[in-house]
């Protein structure tokens, strides 16, 4: 097993971690933690292609991480933000009850 | 296509002949004013009509000297003022006016006797609460009337014919909360329309045969020589020409409004409305339109007669209204015997005198019809106003036999009254109905077809005599016989009265056979005064008779009636002579009976048999459809409900399931959402990698 393989299913565990949480959890806040989760899998999967890619004297692979870890700094203010407003609003963080928009 | 009414006189006129449509305009006008009046406007209405009617007076005064004057420089004054209505592809329609003598005399003695009318009625009316009702109807009517006087087109006359008619139902039917009033109203209406029938056909058959309805358009008018030539050669049916068809028709219309027999019997019952309805509608004015319009399409009934001489021969039309005229004024004189209403009395003497104007113009020619219209509608006013007088002054009875000994508690209309009555009855010399009845009686001993309406006409003077007798020595003569006290009338009806009693003597002046003043004018001709013709025997014939007439009418009544009736209760003298003579003459010759039994009868037959077809026949086929549509619409019904509905109701309701179902997926749930996106991604990517291998 070449080591890009093992990076790749350590990536694929942790996004499948991820998207259990974001799908089971009821709390708002762990449902966002299993969303970092799957994200930081995306970035374990970019640092694995760069560094094991054609070009790895380039920084692209960083590059593209570092952003990523950046907008997922900010996804996760503005979330925990909403997360805070809604609980402010409804005194819950349960998303089950969160369904006021349904059509 | 209608267009404005464009103001183009069609022959110069002079200013006089420009502004003659002021006389009837200002009275309708005011009519129209007093109409929008409060009720207890009663002083303003009665300043609005007299004056109104004053001015028109003055205006026809001026028109009558303007043609005096014209006549007296020996020119025969006609000026029209014709314009165009309306057109219709190449045909005009026009109306105008015309002034000429017989218009000018007509309208001096319609706006005067009408004023005085109109004074009188202030007082005769001073308690009726619809007293400015009374002066809008009076107004209008004497508008429409001067319009019948001055129309030189037959549609202008036919119109204002028709308003007068319209008014005279106004009137008539004035005290509409008397059921006998609003019949009478309704009778004389709908009599009258028989006639007008006849007339709009007449007026329909010219228009078609001569393509105008102007009577004087300097040459082109219907009543001119072109347009009557056209007619003589026509022939219509029976040996008639269209002319002489033409003038029967009009003569219906005629007959209609001057309540000639058969269509008088409206005449007497009218005498429901108030008294100066009476005098100035149906004795003085209205009546005599019939007359009127007669002589104002003379030359057409008189078109084709051939000159006997110095006598002008006749022809089928003037035949029939001479036959009309003369049977009617016997008819309705033997009538006015053997009545006992004071006004139907006079009622029935005015359809007589109708008569004597129709067969007056039947022998003798427009001038002597005319000057029997004119007097009359003086003495005939006179008696009317009278009447009303003795009625005011006795408390509302009109009874002539709850009457009596008025000549003492009433003077001056006494007087009056029995100025009127020998006016009426023709005594010689001092009075203008002596002078007029004088010429239809000497043109009808001239008459070249037959002398049966010259006895006639003598009868009927004799029985004009002898009922006027009998009335006034009911009422004016014996014993007091009614309840209460009679007191005399107020300054403003009597001296109407007076100053129609002085016309009633001084108008004879004008006619006299040694001064025929009026009928040159009506002529045109220069009149001459000749004081050989009193000498000429033929005329002392005449005299002599008409003092006959007199004394035997006047004589025979006096010995029957003078200073005899003692009680209200005691039969008539001649009803304890001859019973059933009487029987049948106050029951007015049973002609409402003949109508009832035959014109009214029949009516209320075919009323049935209509409804009858209504119910059954028109009723059945309306029912059939009805049904048949019902069913149609149940056919409809059944298949809406069961199939329409049926397969729209399921398809809805599939639709909303679908749509719950849907729905359900939408349940806002974001996990749920992200579950559904996720399995998606899974079975993409298990689908990309299986197309791979």
């Amino acid at each position: 097993m070449s080591p890009l393989a093992g990076y790749l299913l350590v990536a694929a565990l942790l996004f499948a971690i991820g998207l259990a949480g974001a799908l089971t959890r009821r709390n708002a806040i762990l449902v966002l933690i299993g969303i970092e989760l799957m994200l930081n899998a995306a970035n374990l999967n970019l640092i694995a292609f760069w560094r094991y890619g054609p070009h790895p004297e380039a920084l692209t692979g960083m590059m593209f991480a570092i952003f990523s870890i950046a907008v997922a700094a900010a996804e996760a203010a503005v979330g925990l933000g909403l997360v805070i407003s809604i609980h402010r609003h409804a005194h819950t963080t349960d998303l089950d009850a969160m369904n006021r928009m349904k059509g | 296509m209608q267009e404005a009414i464009s103001f183009t006189p069609h022959v110069a006129a002079s200013g006089i002949a420009q502004i003659l449509w002021l006389i009837p305009a200002v009275p309708i006008l005011a009519s129209g004013v007093i109409a929008l009046l409060k009720q207890p406007k009663r002083r303003t209405a009665a300043t609005l009509a007299i004056g109104s009617l004053g001015f028109s007076l003055l205006v026809a005064s001026t028109a009558f000297a303007h043609v005096l004057s014209g006549w007296s420089h020996g020119a025969a004054v006609r000026e029209t003022v014709n314009f165009t209505w309306f057109q219709f592809g190449s045909t005009n329609v026009d109306l105008g006016w015309v002034l000429d003598p017989l218009s000018a005399v007509m309208l001096v003695m319609v706006t005067f006797v009408g004023l005085l009318i109109f004074i009188y009625s202030t007082g005769y009316m001073a308690h009726d609460e619809n007293f400015t009702r009374f002066f809008c109807f009076l107004s209008l009517f004497a508008g429409a009337m001067l319009g019948v006087v001055i129309a030189n087109s037959l549609l202008l006359l036919f119109m204002c014919w028709e308003l007068v008619g319209l008014t005279s139902y106004l009137l008539i039917g004035f005290w509409y909360f008397k059921p006998s009033a609003a019949a009478a109203a309704k009778k004389a209406f709908l009599t009258t329309r028989v006639g007008d029938v006849f007339f709009l056909l007449g007026i329909v058959w010219l228009f078609a045969q001569t393509g105008t309805l102007l009577f004087y358009n300097g040459g082109t008018g219907s009543m001119e020589a072109t347009a009557l030539g056209g007619l003589l050669a026509q022939h219509a049916c029976w040996g008639l020409t269209a002319a002489g068809a033409i003038g029967l028709l009009i003569f219906a219309g005629a007959a209609g409004k001057s309540g000639q027999f058969p269509l008088h019997v409206w005449l007497p019952d009218a005498m429901e409305g108030p008294t100066p309805v009476s005098a100035l509608i149906h004795a003085a004015t209205m009546v005599a339109a019939g007359v009127y319009l007669i002589a104002r399409v003379y030359p057409l009934m008189s078109a084709g007669a051939q000159l006997h001489g110095a006598i002008l021969g006749t022809t089928t039309a003037l035949t029939v209204v001479t036959w009309v005229g003369a049977f009617t004024a016997v008819f309705a004189s033997l009538i006015a015997v053997a009545q006992n209403d004071i006004k139907r009395i006079l009622a029935y003497s005015t359809v007589a005198q109708l008569g004597y104007m129709m067969a007056g113009l039947g022998m003798g020619g427009v001038a002597v019809g005319m000057f029997h219209l004119i007097t009359h509608a003086f003495f005939k006013a006179l008696l009317f106003m009278g009447a009303g007088s003795v009625i005011h002054g006795v408390h509302e009875e009109q009874d002539v036999r709850k009457m009596g000994a008025l000549r003492a508690t009433m003077p001056v209309t006494f007087a009056t009254y029995a100025v009127g009555t020998l006016a009426l009855c023709g005594v010689p010399i001092f009075f203008s109905g002596f002078w007029s009845k004088d010429a239809i009686l000497e043109s009808a001993h001239g008459w070249t077809v037959s002398q049966v309406p010259y006895y006639l006409l003598v009868f009927g003077a004799v029985l004009t005599a002898f009922y006027m007798t009998r009335q006034v020595s009911y009422v004016f003569f014996g014993e007091w016989r009614g309840h209460g006290h009679a007191h005399e009338s107020p300054k403003v009806m009597t001296t109407p009265l007076a100053i129609l009693a002085f016309f009633a003597v001084a108008l004879g002046a004008i006619g006299t056979p040694a001064w025929p003043w009026f009928r040159s004018f009506l002529n045109g001709v220069p009149a001459e005064s000749d004081l050989h013709a009193f000498a000429e025997p033929a005329w002392l014939m005449l005299l002599a008779t008409s003092c006959v007439i007199v004394i035997v009418g006047i004589g025979l009544g006096w010995l029957l009636y003078g200073n005899k009736p003692t009680s209200a209760e005691e039969p008539d003298v001649l009803e304890r002579a001859v019973p059933p003579v009487w029987k049948a003459l106050s029951n007015r010759l049973y002609m409402d009976e003949l109508y009832g039994a035959t014109v009214i009868a029949f009516y209320g037959w075919w009323a049935k048999v209509a409804d009858w077809l209504d119910r059954r026949v028109w009723g059945g086929v309306v029912s059939a459809v009805a049904l048949l549509t019902r069913l149609g619409a149940e056919l409809n019904r059944f298949l809406d409900a069961n199939v329409v509905n049926g397969a729209f109701d399921k398809g809805c309701e599939e639709l909303s399931t679908g749509g719950g179902l849907l729905s359900q997926m939408q349940n806002g749930r974001v996990q749920s959402y992200l579950r559904i996106l996720a399995l998606a991604i899974v079975a993409l990517v298990a689908i990309l990698i299986w197309s791979r291998a």
